[in-house]
């Protein structure tokens, strides 16, 4: 065991069992994995993506490379892990990846010998040729031998929940300069949003030994914790990492709600997806370590100083026994002193800087200190000692188990960059800085390169202050925190030179020193280039610990500076997001959102079969007992309206209502044809264009009064014409008197067609008279329905002797439950939108086949329908010789030559004898069904010259679904063409 | 993104359709349909666009954007910028 007997933010009353690749182990509440695992003195956590090199553990947070584990098992797995920001909780099980047979023993290290084949770029180089190999043999190949861990591929059993949040003051991180900046904001009554990554507040505080306000940094957090928590304007969020900054200051946040539970208790989502509205936001983000850059830094055992002070302060946990420490800056020492005064024994402290042993002062005790000395190479896995040369230039082994390396911080400000600014080169930081943050926004603390504790809790202050003062928040006596000025010099090594094994600068991904080198050689020498063609970065870490390293790399061997290689640009999101918590509520049924007519219910009861047309359900048919297939069915459906009567539920169409002084204006604008004529109490069918000219939509228009009017549209276009509408009378014309409003929702309507139409609609309505001569066909009133207020409609799709009745839509069912008992004493039939669709094809009516946004109204056969008398929406343009030649496909009947055979929607039209090719292409059929009242399949189609080779022969080629048909081109009007069953 | 619907405040972009250029007049000279339906400049920098609040109060509006930053200057409704 390798915990410490006292100390660290752990709860030893409470011991969490856990296992690793299937061995049992014990940590405590407060652990993550990885402390837990150091804890019980495991090293070797994975294998590296490409060499499958032995890895341990990095860092102590979220930026880790290196350790990632398959967490959890079954449908909950999760691969690619990070055992750093993992919370144990009691019976954790987690496994190792890409590793065969097993973690200790793994076959494809072999990688490593043939390593010169894994070189940066060698996806371009070694594998392609020949190029057919590719596909079948090198990617496959490759697939297997590189990678991370690999899904469960099983359907995710969690659920994932969505918020908005609103606040005058966003503050990202709650480290000190955080936890200044909102206490700050908190106190002047500013709604504050404090998000945080970890379980708890205080960053830094938790894992160092310093103090604030001569207490310590653990206690002090607490304190401003609770007063926070006190303040009803603030809102404390832990275990969230904003990933994404957006325009408009919005900040996209994954809430990791139960992760640190065994699984979500009931009803409790996995993970909330929260979208964030800041007026001003502060990115106290911190700063990340950077690792240093020499032989076998990747070996288990190799750590960032500052995650070996974090396990050693806060878990309690040693991660070696014996130490060498390796750094090029003031906090390297900062860990010599954590890890001596928690008694682990230091063998050596190697300060890259030659002046760097000065800060030995700073130790409880003496050390061996080498100043301007470097670590060349680290040898064993796990780590057994490590090479050294001293300033002279000799070597000298070291054995150990444990190097800590301080590179130097880099503020971690990956979200600053989220809106396209790219970061620029500070010289007394060594490090990048945001340049243009994004609207509203300011870095604070070690985000803004603020690194010393006391300095970053001043910055949190004063940039919360500047960021009140801009939203009218009085701060009255802005926070003075004593803290210690600790030295936070560096002199970056961004390379070390003269090893003899690999050095690593982007973990994840195995990209060496080397690796840039070459790349540099082969003239990738834009910082963008080398990311793609090395990978550096591309991992899922994003490369927290590796960019800047592989960037000032790459300056080296370009001869450039740092700040003239420049950086990339960091794209959201900033930390791994499951795809499950973008799509929250949406999937499965929830997918979308589904539109049910008033009916539905009792449709269903009926028999209803129920098809989607948008969002709606529509009913297909109603199949009865019986019967052998919907054929069948909606032959049946067919027959009997035509026969008899049918009902149909149309409350699906889009219905809008115009009223105002200028309603009749506005309409003839809008219609091809004049409205402006139609009498109060009559319908008019009518055609709208767009703008360009071509079809938009049809529908009818009934004039309810003077002034007020009321509209049909086809299901699919309520909402684009309700949008065309609202164009028209607010941008073209907003000197017009007229308001519209959709009512598609508000009414549920049914059709009554068929010879028996008129004495089912009568029974109904038994003291309006329904004759001919009072209430003829295209007539409409305003009536009542028992008592309810209802609409009745002269209007027919089938062609047969049709009404429609409307009524308020909660009493839509009523409705339909009455019109289906009457009709049962007529022996009418409940139908569908299939039948409803057959019978539109036999009487030639435009569908969405032939709506389908190309055709124009001549296209369609109602070019004379189009007035020349008014201006209205596509009159000019429909008037283009392109929309007006003669040779356009126009709108025309097709039977088959052969009444056994079935014409098919989408099938072409070839002259008899052409060869099927584009060039001989003249038209497409549109809509096709089989007509029970011909016998015969018929179909509408789109053909060239059309309407005057009525009578004529075509092949119907359908290269997909069967063999060519030879058809009769015929009128689009199959059924009653003289149109007498309309008005019987 | 957010639009500052003038009648219903600050809303999320998701609740409106985006249309386009809001300088285009629809013409009464027929030889300018063409230009009106079919050509829009595509500016770098602050644009009028027309927006629709399909899911709030319906009305269309004139927004100012910066098509390079996406920051948005203001927005009134449409019927009162065409008077």
């Amino acid at each position: 065991m390798s915990r410490l007997a006292e100390g660290g933010l752990i709860d030893r009353t409470k011991p969490l069992r856990f296992s690793f690749d299937g061995r049992h182990y014990t940590g405590f509440a407060g652990d993550t994995l990885a402390s837990a695992l150091i804890a019980n003195g495991i090293r070797l956590v994975g294998r590296s993506f490409k060499y499958h090199r032995p890895r341990g553990i990095l860092s102590a947070g979220s930026e880790e490379p290196n350790a990632l584990v398959t967490l959890r098992k079954g449908d909950r797995a999760e691969p690619d892990s990070r055992a750093t920001t993992i919370e144990l909780f009691d019976g954790l099980a987690a496994t190792s990846q890409n590793r065969w047979p097993s973690l200790d023993f793994d076959m494809m290290a072999v990688n490593q010998i043939a390593a010169p084949l894994f070189v940066a770029g060698f996806y371009y180089k070694t594998f392609m040729w020949p190029a057919k190999f590719w596909e079948k043999l090198y990617e496959p190949l490759i697939r297997r031998a590189a990678g991370l861990g690999a899904l469960s591929t099983l359907p995710d059993p969690d659920s994932y929940d969505r918020e908005h949040g609103f606040c005058d003051l966003l503050v990202i991180g709650g480290g000190p300069a955080g936890l200044a900046a909102a206490l700050t904001a908190g106190r002047a009554g500013a709604r504050v949003i404090l998000v945080d990554e970890d379980r708890i507040f205080g960053g830094r505080l938790l894992g160092e030994r310093y103090e604030v306000d001569g207490v310590a940094g653990v206690d002090w957090t607490n304190a401003a914790v609770a007063e926070l928590a006190s303040l009803a304007n603030v809102r404390l969020l832990l275990r969230t990492t904003v990933f994404g900054i957006y325009d408009g200051r919005e900040y996209g946040a994954i809430e990791r709600v139960a992760d640190h539970l065994p699984q979500p208790a009931p009803g409790q989502p996995r993970q909330r997806f929260w979208k964030i509205i800041a007026r001003r936001a502060i990115l106290a983000s911190g700063a990340i370590e950077r690792p240093l850059v020499f032989g076998g830094n990747d070996r288990p055992g190799v750590m960032l100083a500052s995650a070996v002070s974090t396990y050693v302060n806060r878990y309690a946990a040693a991660p070696g026994r014996r130490a060498v420490v390796f750094t090029a800056s003031d906090s390297g020492w900062t860990t010599a002193a954590d890890l001596m005064t928690a008694d682990i024994q230091v063998a050596a402290v190697i300060d890259s800087r030659p002046d760097g042993g000065v800060s030995a002062s700073r130790l409880p005790h003496d050390v061996e200190t080498f100043s301007g000395a470097v670590v060349v190479d680290a040898h064993g896995a796990p780590l057994r000692g490590v090479d050294i040369r001293a300033a002279d230039g000799r070597i000298r082994r070291i054995e150990a188990d444990l190097l800590a390396m301080a590179g130097g911080w880099t503020p971690a400000i990956g979200l600053g960059a989220n809106l396209g600014s790219r970061p620029v080169w500070s010289e007394s930081i060594q490090g990048f800085l945001i340049d243009v943050a994004p609207p509203g926004l300011q870095p604070a603390g070690a985000a803004a390169g603020t690194f010393s504790l006391g300095a970053a809790l001043a910055d949190g202050v004063a940039k919360a202050v500047s960021a009140l003062a801009d939203l009218g928040f009085a701060v009255s006596a802005p926070g003075r925190y004593e803290a210690s000025d600790e030295p936070s010099g560096v002199t970056p090594l961004w390379h070390v030179g003269g090893s003899r094994t690999k050095a690593f600068v982007d973990f994840q991904h195995d990209v060496t020193d080397t690796d840039i080198a070459l790349a540099a050689r082969e003239g990738f020498v834009s910082i963008e280039h080398l990311k793609r063609y090395t990978t550096l970065g591309m991992a899922t870490d994003q490369g927290k610990t590796s960019q800047l390293n592989g960037h000032a790399l790459l300056a080296a061997a370009t001869g450039k500076s740092i700040a003239e290689a420049g950086t990339v640009l960091s794209r959201p999101p900033y930390g791994p997001v499951a795809i499950g918590a973008f799509a929250g509520h949406h999937r499965g049924a929830g997918f979308r959102p589904e539109r049910r007519t008033p009916a539905h219910d009792w449709a269903a009861s009926q028999g209803a079969s129920f098809i989607e047309a948008g969002l709606w359900k529509r009913a297909r048919w109603f199949a009865r007992p019986g019967e052998r297939d919907w054929q069948e069915t909606v032959n049946r459906e067919v027959t009997t309206t035509r026969g008899t009567a049918g009902i149909c539920d149309v409350s699906t169409l889009g219905k809008i209502e115009i009223e105002g002084p200028d309603a009749a204006l506005l309409l003839d604008r809008l219609y091809i044809n004049t409205i402006s004529t139609l009498p109060v109490g009559r319908v008019r069918y009518g055609v709208m264009l767009r703008e360009d000219g071509l079809v938009m939509d049809d529908g009818t228009v009934t004039r309810l009064a003077e002034d007020r009017f009321f509209l049909t549209t086809t299901t699919a276009n309520a909402a684009t014409v309700m949008q065309h509408i609202d164009h028209a009378r607010q941008v073209i014309w907003p000197e017009l008197d007229v308001q519209a409003v959709s009512v598609s929702e508000q009414w549920a309507s049914f059709s009554v067609a068929g010879p028996e139409a008129r004495r089912l609609a009568q029974r109904l309505l038994p003291d309006f008279d329904l004759a001919n001569s009072a209430f003829p066909f295209m007539a409409a009133v305003e009536t009542v329905w028992q008592t309810l207020p209802a609409r009745l409609f002269r209007v027919s799709y089938s062609g047969e002797l049709a009404y429609e009745i409307a009524v308020r839509a909660d009493h839509g069912e009523v409705l339909a439950r009455a019109l289906h008992t009457v009709g049962q004493e007529f022996g009418a039939t409940l139908y569908g939108i299939e039948a409803l669709g057959v019978m539109r094809i036999e009487k030639g009516h435009p569908g969405g086949g032939e709506l389908n946004g190309q055709t124009t109204a001549a296209d369609l056969g109602m070019g004379r329908m189009m007035s020349r008398k008014k201006d209205f929406i596509g009159q000019v343009m429909a008037a283009r010789p392109g929309l007006t030649a003669p040779d356009r496909p126009c709108l025309v009947g097709l039977r088959p030559v052969d009444p056994r055979q079935r014409l098919c929607a989408g099938a072409h039209l070839l002259p008899g004898g052409a060869a099927a090719v584009a060039a001989n292409d003249q038209g497409h059929v549109t809509s096709a069904a089989f007509s029970p009242t011909l016998g015969h399949s018929i179909a509408l189609a789109l053909l060239a010259h059309g309407a005057e080779r009525h009578g004529e022969r075509i092949v119907v080629h359908d290269p997909v679904r069967g063999p060519d048909i030879e058809a009769e081109i015929c009128s689009p009007v199959f059924v009653d063409p003289e149109g007498i069953r309309v008005h019987g | 993104m957010r639009i500052p619907c003038p009648f219903c405040g600050d809303r999320d972009a998701r609740e409106f359709v985006y249309r386009g250029d809001a300088a285009p007049r629809r013409p009464t000279a027929d030889d300018e349909f063409h230009d009106y339906v079919y050509l829009r400049a595509n500016p770098a920098g602050a644009m009028r666009e027309l927006w629709y609040h399909a899911q709030g109060c319906r009305s269309w509006i004139v927004v100012t954007r910066d098509t390079r930053t996406h920051e948005i200057f203001g927005a009134e409704l449409a019927k009162d910028a065409a008077r």
